[in-house]
This record gives C-alpha cells, sequence and structure tokens, in this order.
C-alpha cells in the first residue's frame, strides 16, 4: 500500500515537472530515467520473478526499436508502429521460447546471449547505415511528447508487473522459480508460465525499444542491439533489488542519476563503480538496495519485522 | 585456393580457441563455476605482452614466462577475493551466481582497462612478424603457425600435470565427484584455488599469443568469452584435447564462412553452431559429460 502511494506520488510528480521547468537537460533526463525503468522492469518479470536470466535483452529491445523506426518514419501514426513493435519483439520471443526454454539455469542466460549477438552482427552487416528522423519531422522534433511517451511506458511496465506478479499466474510463476520440479507436481506447467513471463516481458521491452526509436535523432541500427543495454537491465534491477516491484525503479534512479553526475568529468567511470557495486550486491546483499533500506530501518527502530523473502539468487 | 588459405589461417587460430576454451573448460569443470570474464582475463595477458614489448621490448614470446606466473597469482586473489564465495552454494546457484560475479569482473576489468590503457586498439608488431612459409602459392604466417605448436605443447604439459602429478589428479578426482573427493581427504578449497588460478593462467597465455598475432582492445573480451563458450560447448567438458580439437574445428567452421558468406558473418557462424549444439546435444559433440 505504502509503495502503490509512493509509486502515484513518483508518477505524478514527474508527470508534473515539465509545468515547472522546460529545461531540456532535466527533460531529457526524464526519459533517460523513465527507459531505464521499464528496461529494468521489464527484465525483473523474467529474471527476477520466473528466474530466468535473459541476456538477450537487447535482442527484444532492438527488434522494438526497429520495427517502430521503419514504420514510423514510413509514415504509419506513431501508436500503429509502437504496437508493431511491441507484437514483432513478442512475436520472437515466443518463437525462440520453445527451444530456449529446454536450456536450464546458466545455459538460458549464455544462449540467449548468443542469440542476441547474431542478431546484432546481423543487424549491423544488413543495415550499417545510420538512421534519422527525415528532415520534416526534424525540425517539428519537441521533446515532451517523447517525455510523456517513455514515462507513461514505464509506468505501464510497473503497473503490469505490479498487477501479474500477486495474481494467480504470477504465483504460478514465483513457483516455477523457487523448484520447477515441485511447481509441475502441484500442477503448475513450468515451461507454460516461463513462456508467458517471456511474453510480456518482450512485449514491454519491445514498446520500450519503440520509444528509443522515437525518442532518438539519429542512431545505427545496430546500437539498439548492443549488449550494453542488456546490461543497463541487469545491473539496475540487482543493484535496485532483484524480484520486487519497486527495486527496479529505485535502481533506475540511483543508476541513471549517478551515471550524470559521474558524466561531467568522468564518462563511462560508472560502469566500473556499477561493476564494483553489482558484485557486492551478488556477494553480500542480493535484495539490493530495498533490501539494505529495510535492514537499516530494523537497526535504527530495532522492531522485530517479518524476515524479507528469500532471494531467488 | 582461396578456400585452403582461409582453412589454413582458420586451423591456425583455432590453436587459440582452443587454448582460450581450456581455462574456462578446467575452471567450469572443477569448479562448476562459469566465469564469464575469462575473455577480460585473456585481454588482460594481452595487455601484459604488449606493454613487456612496447616499454621495455621482451619478445612476446619469452614475455609469456611472465604473464603465466602473474595471471596466476591474479588467479589466486581472484578467487580468495570472489569465487570462494560462490563455490558454497550448491551446483545450479553456484553456477548462476559465478555468471553474475564474472559479469560484474567483466564490466569492472572492462572499464579499468579503457582507463588505464584508452580504447585503442593494440598489436604487438616483431621483427619478424610479416616471415611467412611459402608452399606453392600458399602462405603460412610463421608466428601463427609458432603461436598454434605452442598452444598444443601448453596443453600437453597441461595434461601430463593432471594426469601425472599428485595436485593434478586432486583436480580431477575433484571435478568427477568433490564429495567423494573430499572424503578420500583431498583439500576441495586448496584445488578449486589451484584450479582457478591455472584457468586464470592459461587465459592469460592465450592473451599474449592473441597480441602477437591479432590486435587487442579493452573490448575483446566478450567476444572472446563467446569463442571459448562455444569450443567449450562443442568439446564437451572434461577434456583438454577435445578443447583443442573444438577451437581448430571453429577456425574450420570460420573459415568456410568467410568464403561462402563474407566476412562479416564470421562471427554469427560460431554462435550458430553454438545454439544448434546446446539445444540438440547438451554433453558436446565430443562426449564427456553434461
Amino acid at each position: 500500500m505504502k509503495f502503490l502511494l509512493g509509486g502515484i506520488l513518483l508518477a505524478v510528480g514527474f508527470a508534473a515537472l515539465p509545468f515547472f521547468t522546460a529545461r531540456n537537460d532535466l527533460l531529457n533526463l526524464g526519459v533517460q530515467i523513465f527507459l531505464a525503468i521499464a528496461l529494468a522492469q521489464s527484465w525483473n518479470l523474467l529474471g527476477g520473478y520466473a528466474g530466468q536470466i535473459n541476456l538477450g535483452h537487447a535482442a527484444f529491445f532492438g527488434l522494438g526499436a526497429l520495427a517502430t523506426r521503419m514504420l514510423w518514419v514510413g509514415g504509419i501514426p506513431l501508436f500503429l508502429a509502437l504496437s508493431a513493435g511491441a507484437a514483432v519483439a513478442t512475436a520472437f520471443g515466443v518463437l525462440i521460447g520453445g527451444p530456449a526454454f529446454r536450456l536450464r539455469g546458466a545455459y538460458f542466460a549464455i544462449g540467449t546471449l548468443a542469440l542476441a549477438e547474431i542478431l546484432r552482427i546481423t543487424v549491423g552487416n544488413l543495415m550499417p547505415e545510420i538512421s534519422t528522423i527525415p528532415a520534416p519531422a526534424l525540425a517539428s522534433y519537441n521533446i515532451l511528447p517523447r517525455y510523456y511517451l517513455t514515462l507513461t511506458i514505464a509506468v505501464l511496465c510497473v503497473a503490469v508487473v505490479a498487477i501479474l506478479v500477486p495474481s494467480r499466474v504470477g504465483l504460478g510463476i514465483r513457483a516455477v522459480r523457487e523448484d520447477e520440479a515441485a511447481a509441475e507436481a502441484s500442477g503448475v506447467g513450468a515451461f507454460r508460465h516461463k513462456l508467458l513471463a517471456l511474453a510480456v516481458s518482450t512485449a514491454l521491452v519491445g514498446l520500450t525499444g519503440g520509444a528509443f526509436a522515437y525518442y532518438h535523432v539519429s542512431y545505427y541500427p545496430q546500437h539498439a542491439f548492443s549488449p550494453a543495454w542488456t546490461f543497463d537491465a541487469v545491473l539496475i534491477s540487482f543493484i535496485g533489488g532483484v524480484g520486487t516491484i519497486h527495486g527496479p525503479v529505485l535502481g533506475a534512479l540511483f543508476y541513471v542519476i549517478l551515471k550524470e553526475l559521474l558524466a561531467v568529468r568522468l564518462v563511462e567511470f560508472h560502469l566500473l563503480i556499477f561493476g564494483i557495486l553489482f558484485i557486492l550486491v551478488v556477494l553480500f546483499l542480493p535484495g539490493g538496495l530495498v533490501e539494505a533500506w529495510s535492514r537499516a530501518r530494523r537497526l535504527i527502530t530495532r522492531k522485530a519485522d517479518p524476515l524479507p523473502t528469500r532471494s531467488p539468487f | 585456393m582461396i578456400l585452403t588459405q582461409q582453412l589454413i589461417l582458420g586451423l591456425l587460430v583455432g590453436g587459440l580457441y582452443g587454448l582460450a576454451a581450456a581455462g574456462l573448460s578446467l575452471t567450469f569443470g572443477v569448479l562448476r563455476v562459469l566465469n564469464v570474464a575469462h575473455g577480460e582475463l585473456l585481454m588482460l595477458g594481452g595487455y601484459g605482452a604488449f606493454w613487456l614489448f612496447t616499454l621495455w621490448r621482451i619478445d612476446p614470446f619469452v614475455s609469456l614466462l611472465g604473464i603465466g606466473p602473474a595471471m596466476f597469482v591474479l588467479g589466486l586473489l581472484l578467487y580468495w577475493a570472489l569465487f570462494q564465495f560462490v563455490v558454497k552454494a550448491h551446483e545450479e546457484v553456484r553456477i548462476k551466481n559465478s555468471l553474475l560475479i564474472g559479469f560484474g569482473l567483466t564490466l569492472v576489468l572492462h572499464n579499468l582497462a579503457i582507463r588505464l590503457w584508452t580504447a585503442d586498439e593494440r598489436a604487438v608488431t616483431t621483427a619478424y612478424a610479416g616471415a611467412v612459409a611459402r608452399i606453392g602459392a600458399l602462405a603460412i604466417p610463421l608466428v601463427r603457425l609458432t603461436s598454434l605448436v605452442l598452444a598444443f605443447a601448453i596443453l600437453a604439459v597441461l595434461h601430463l600435470f593432471l594426469t601425472r602429478a599428485r595436485w593434478g589428479r586432486a583436480i580431477r578426482a575433484t571435478a568427477e565427484d568433490w564429495e567423494a573427493a573430499a572424503l578420500m581427504g583431498i583439500p576441495v578449497g586448496k584445488t578449486y584455488l589451484l584450479a582457478f588460478a591455472l584457468g586464470t593462467a592459461l587465459a592469460g597465455i592465450a592473451g599474449g599469443l592473441v597480441s602477437v598475432s591479432y590486435s587487442i582492445s579493452p573490448s575483446i573480451g566478450l567476444e572472446w568469452t563467446l569463442k571459448a563458450l562455444i569450443v567449450v560447448v562443442l568439446a564437451g567438458l572434461g577434456s583438454l584435447f577435445g578443447c583443442f580439437a573444438g577451437g581448430i574445428l571453429l577456425g574450420l567452421a570460420e573459415a568456410t564462412s568467410v568464403v561462402f558468406l563474407g566476412g562479416p558473418y564470421r562471427e554469427v557462424v560460431g554462435l550458430v553452431l553454438f545454439l544448434v549444439i546446446l539445444v540438440v546435444r547438451p554433453q558436446g559433440l565430443f562426449g564427456g559429460r553434461a
């Protein structure tokens, strides 16, 4: 309940921000944060709740971006182009789901990583030229619709995961994470639930990729397939708190803002720091920032809170 | 003719794939730890050879004698600081957590290398770098041939160590069944430490050899990790010579693809092969345990 209220306040605050400032750098920072939230939350559904470490998240982000960009630049209305992007990403996700889920644990992770690399190299070879928004659209480029679109998608991602997780299906998904054999024995189809989590996750990240394609003026099509998108999603989810709703949101805020602060003087230095933080989280604090916060609070109030739920990893 | 020439080059690079994969196979097979920062460790070895050559003109083949032990020590430190915490968990959690830690390590080493040495591509260019042996119209670069022979020799020595030496046998016993090994009085913790350090040293030596014939930069890590993973999957776990054969097979497959599909798809072929084998035959082409 408290988190619902906090989430709504945060969303309303962000929605109101453009009324108080017209500074482009702040609005762009907002877009970065929203994209990061959407990217991480969509990863979190499959990686955190279903326990399937997908290192090919960038492939679906890239597919969404590619389809949306081509259709939108080709004159199709934005809404349709975005839906098509999400549909393409989901279709690909469901297509590879069958063979991919034959792989367990780490094999699933490296299998999806290989898949994403195949797509990245192929797209780079087929489309070596930079993609730029056509001149008329460029002349009327406005940050505000981009700001609200990415905000909406971020809210959508959080809402979908928040609604799905406590539902019956969500329980099934988490049961599969805890113990596949036990889930099967209790009549929860492991493959079905994993595939569903994959489909929703890829639909959301395809949509996010589409928003990226609408936001960015010019980029190489290959860039949207870069493993960096996957790495961002994994880092944010884990540092924030994997397998929680608010973890990826906090993680995204922390990640993007710290990255901006460091970028002023030390470009790319943030990855060094986040790499170290990530290792520390995996080793000593599997619940991420969220767990750190609840531990700190317990320490201060010395109340006997219920123990935090065990992390999947 | 072009095909034969490409196949020769593929064969030569394949030896390095095999050497890179042998280190990964050792750590994965013995510790059940999947270190995805293996390519970054290889990159460090490459920079070692590069700087020793650039600053002090030390021949890259000679500097391997220093890089091997130095990377061995780095392996000890990494195990002590990171991976010893992972091996306490049971198998599935162990592989998953090691993957995540390796991933974090990847970011750290990659970005550290960029800060220390810039993102430029480097290569060790020795006086004898261009030497080739000609057979008819075919050219065999001698440096690469030396690397191939050296890679094979290193694996042979390692094989002798694993089959003859007391500690080598301890490593194999632990890989087979660590609980039984512990009951037989083998110090499993120390065996893990040794295997991990050996794996790191192998990565470093492979990197040194890579820097002589090919180029290195901070971003080569992911590519080499994937190559090593492809070969490990091709070869199955537990066989050093399987790794060597798998590496050469990958090199030949890439060479064939260069001729028939063109250079840009060189990387794709190995990855496709990898996925197909992973899905169809998870225990690898050359047998061994899954």
